[in-house]
């Protein structure tokens, strides 16, 4: 496959660097080189979190890009930041709960989908980033969503596993969302 | 008749058969003795690494016949700890004078002796910088001429001497620790006696040991050796009180 | 075994672990912490010894120390804390003994900050600490790198009873890459004839770094210098890129070689005949494969994060005999992919001579994308 970066972003708190280890899990698990960096430090302490996996069938240079492929963004500032950035031809995947205006950028392949609706829907508010997850792999396959299932069965921390299956449905729910819409 | 002798007195196994470099009348070769006497009594030798620290004590590797570090100025307790870590059954002593342990190393004695590291510390207070040729210590006395002091310590521009006995003493990781003095025999004997209960802490694993040791300069304090000796009687003890500081009652019964 | 998604700094813990480290002292810094932690954790249910020390001051002499017994020691630190460890490090390479220093650098000096950064090239290199020395030292640019070269500074330091450092940034130690572990080591119980570990039926082992007859000292300092040669000699790893037909050499360490090799791969897709070198021996430098590839190419870019550290290294090197160009970024930037792919293509264009300085040509390029960037 070609090399894809991708960028989640959202609040420290919405699992944008779980969501973007999964997808590094699953990356591995299906034979893929793949890189993830977080951003760290202070700007963790209740500020944007965001991480970048790139995902290649060829060993990976720059774990860093300036205009990653797709972007994943669970809040205004994540889309006010990236929109511009995407590649011509990218996909943006936003969260129209907490993005309370359209994407105008033109050349990309972009989606409001409102996760935290969805999620409250489901019963859970911290589920918005596997639903987010689920559309990002409608729009841009970069692996089945059953591998991303997997991956996320087995690395899922010991006291969150009995939420698992709720994960699953917020997966399956965001990726039907973004077939729905497309 | 037959001639049969009688050994009542030699030099101690721990040590080498040289001779100090130290200056006449400074009892820092006392000191070395009474750490090499007990060690011998003990039958460490062979267990033994010690290090040595940047002062006048800087050679005292070349003394003790026994496995030996040098540290770097002050850092002998995190030297020690490094190595009493990797080798727990072994016995670590520093021994460090007052600038290396109570001014530079202050970090590094407080914490290891709040770590309760087992090692045993041998800490000579003369009140000085004696290698570097006579400037003012952490312990020097006020109104007490040095060369960087030379009108006396003023403790209104360069404050008070430090306790070192009584403050780490209050430390919950300290087995022991003690002040005793070098100015005479009586307390010679004393001071060897707490060396002894010093090396059994740590081996006892009881935590942090240290003995304060009063110590004299005579070269550069400008007195006589005879002098000196009644300086650290005289003018010393009242600040620096001589007793225990903190035992663990552990050592209480112990008879040495 | 398989691979594992690991994170830089748990890796490259492990990864000494495995090598048989028997000691960690170390103290808390951005971004270099969960080495610490990671220590914290494994450690003590090995049964092998690990002290969060009072200070960084503390944590290099406690390393000092535990060197001295001939075991497999180590600290981790960031820019900083590694400032206040060069005390103990001179001590160290002084009294001959071996020990593995990591430093995740940081962006300085001072405070400066906790982004990624290679600013600490000329300290690590060039020794940093007191007196006549020579440090190796490892700069990988992978989590797989950091793993093997890990364990390969853990030989280098006892083969030569000398420091060795290995030199990453944040990128590094943040990031997530799969890796192999190696299998666990073996520990051995045999202490080399030189440590202390108790003088039980032999001479008493003294270990210092002390030689108060001047003369003493130099022969000291002889002795290292003539193991450094051995090392020069023996020791220099290096990767290399597209370089059987390059014109256009680009010379990148750690994370900014590895930024370069993105750059250098689109350069490729774009018709420009780059290449890359990037040493993993800064120390020793890979100088004989330099000085080839000068009569090779046409032009040479230098990529750091930092203003021009290796940089000058390579020009003592290449000695005019090939125009040589510097792109850095400095203060904790890392330089993205198309900043460089940019660079080699304005290099590929020029036919000018080289600067005598090439930072006078970049200082304006800079300022430039700084005002762009902000």
């Amino acid at each position: 496959m070609e090399e894809t970066s991708i960028i989640i972003s959202g609040f420290g708190g919405q699992g944008t660097l779980f969501a973007g280890q999964v997808l590094a899990y699953a990356s591995m698990d299906n034979g893929l080189e793949v890189t993830w960096i977080p951003s760290y430090g202070p700007e963790m302490r209740g500020g944007t979190a965001h991480c970048t996996v790139i995902v290649s069938a060829e060993p990976i240079g720059s774990p860093l890009v300036r205009r990653p492929d797709v972007v994943v963004a669970l809040n205004l500032p994540s889309v006010d930041k990236y929109e511009p950035l995407i590649k011509a031809g990218g996909v943006m995947v936003a969260n129209s709960t907490l993005v309370n205006r359209e994407i105008t950028r033109e050349g990309i392949n972009s989606l409001l989908i409102p996760a935290n609706t969805i999620a409250e829907e489901l019963g859970m508010v911290r589920l918005s980033n596997m639903i987010m997850m689920g559309a990002m792999l409608a729009l841009k396959p970069i692996l089945p969503l059953e591998a991303v299932k997997k991956a996320l069965g087995e690395h899922i921390p010991e006291r969150h596993k009995k939420t698992l299956p709720l994960n699953y449905e917020a997966m399956d729910r965001g990726y039907q969302f973004a077939v729905d819409h497309q | 008749m037959v001639a049969t002798t009688e050994v009542i007195h030699q030099r101690p196994e721990s040590f080498t058969d040289v001779h100090t470099h130290y200056c006449p009348g400074c009892t820092h070769g006392t000191a070395h003795r009474l750490v090499a006497e007990v060690i011998d009594e003990m039958g460490l030798r062979e267990q033994t690494i010690g290090v040595a620290p940047v002062g006048c004590s800087v050679f005292a590797y070349r003394y003790f016949k026994m496995d030996f570090v040098e540290a770097a100025h002050g850092r002998a307790p995190a030297m020690a700890t490094g190595i009493k870590r990797v080798l727990p059954k072994s016995t670590v002593f520093t021994y460090q004078g007052d600038g290396d342990l109570a001014s530079i190393g202050m970090a590094e004695i407080m914490h290891a002796a709040g770590r309760g590291e087992n090692i045993t510390v041998i800490f000579i207070n003369n009140a000085i910088y004696g290698m570097t040729g006579g400037q003012m210590a952490p312990t020097t006395l006020a109104g007490m001429k040095t060369t960087s002091s030379p009108f006396g310590r003023d403790v209104e521009m360069a404050g008070y001497p430090l306790r070192m006995a009584e403050i780490l003493s209050t430390l919950d990781g300290a087995g022991y620790v003690v002040r005793r003095s070098l100015h005479d025999a009586a307390n010679i004997r004393k001071a060897k006696k707490a060396i002894r209960l010093a090396f059994e802490t740590q081996q006892r694993e009881l935590g942090f040991s240290m003995v304060e040791l009063l110590s004299s300069c005579p070269t550069n304090w400008k007195l006589s050796p005879q002098d000196a000796l009644d300086f650290v009687a005289e003018q010393m003890t009242p600040v620096f009180p001589l007793g225990d500081y903190k035992v663990n009652p552990a050592l209480e019964s112990l008879k040495v | 075994m398989a691979k594992e998604l690991l994170k830089g700094n748990h890796a490259f813990a492990e990864a000494a672990i495995r090598a048989g480290v028997e000691a960690f002292y170390g103290y808390p810094i951005t971004p270099s912490t969960e080495f610490l932690e990671y220590m914290a954790r494994r450690l003590p249910s090995l049964g092998r010894a690990f002290v969060q020390a009072e200070s960084e001051v503390a944590a290099i002499n406690m390393v000092y120390g535990a060197a001295c017994t001939g075991k497999r020691v180590m600290t981790a630190s960031s820019s900083p804390g590694i400032s206040l460890m060069m005390e103990g490090i001179s001590y160290i390479a002084g009294t001959e003994v071996p020990a593995v220093v990591v430093n995740v650098m940081r962006g300085g000096p001072g405070l400066g900050n906790i982004a990624p950064s290679q600013g600490d090239y000329y300290q690590m290199i060039k020794g940093g600490g007191h007196g006549d020395y020579f440090p190796i030292v490892l700069a990988p640019a992978s989590v797989q790198e950091a793993v093997d070269y890990i364990g390969l500074a853990f030989d280098l330091a006892d083969k030569y009873r000398a420091i060795v450092h290995v030199i990453v940034d944040g990128n590094m130690g943040q990031m997530m890459e799969p890796a192999e572990l190696p299998p666990m080591r073996e520990i051995s119980e045999t202490a080399p004839d030189w440590a202390v570990r108790g003088a039980k039926g032999r001479e008493p082992n003294i270990l210092t770094s002390i030689y108060i007859d001047p003369v003493d000292e130099e022969v000291t300092n002889l002795r290292l210098l003539k193991r450094w040669k051995e090392i020069e000699k023996n020791e220099v790893i290096y990767k290399e890129y597209e370089l059987d037909d390059a014109e256009i050499l680009v010379i990148g360490f750690g994370t900014s070689g590895r930024v370069a090799s993105s750059a250098v791969r689109e350069a490729r897709e774009n018709g420009i005949k780059a290449g890359l070198l990037r040493p993993i021996t800064l120390a020793p430098f890979p100088t004989q494969r330099l000085l080839e590839l000068t009569d090779q190419v046409k032009r040479i870019l230098v990529v750091e994060m930092n203003s021009g550290m290796m940089l000058d290294d390579v020009m003592k090197i290449v000695k005019g005999k090939v125009p040589v160009e510097f792109y850095g970024r400095m203060g904790g930037v890392t330089p993205l992919p198309d900043e460089v792919f940019d660079e080699i293509r304005r290099v590929s264009q020029n036919t000018g001579p080289g600067a005598e300085d090439p930072r006078d040509e970049w200082i304006p390029r800079l300022e430039k994308i700084i005002a762009g960037d902000k």
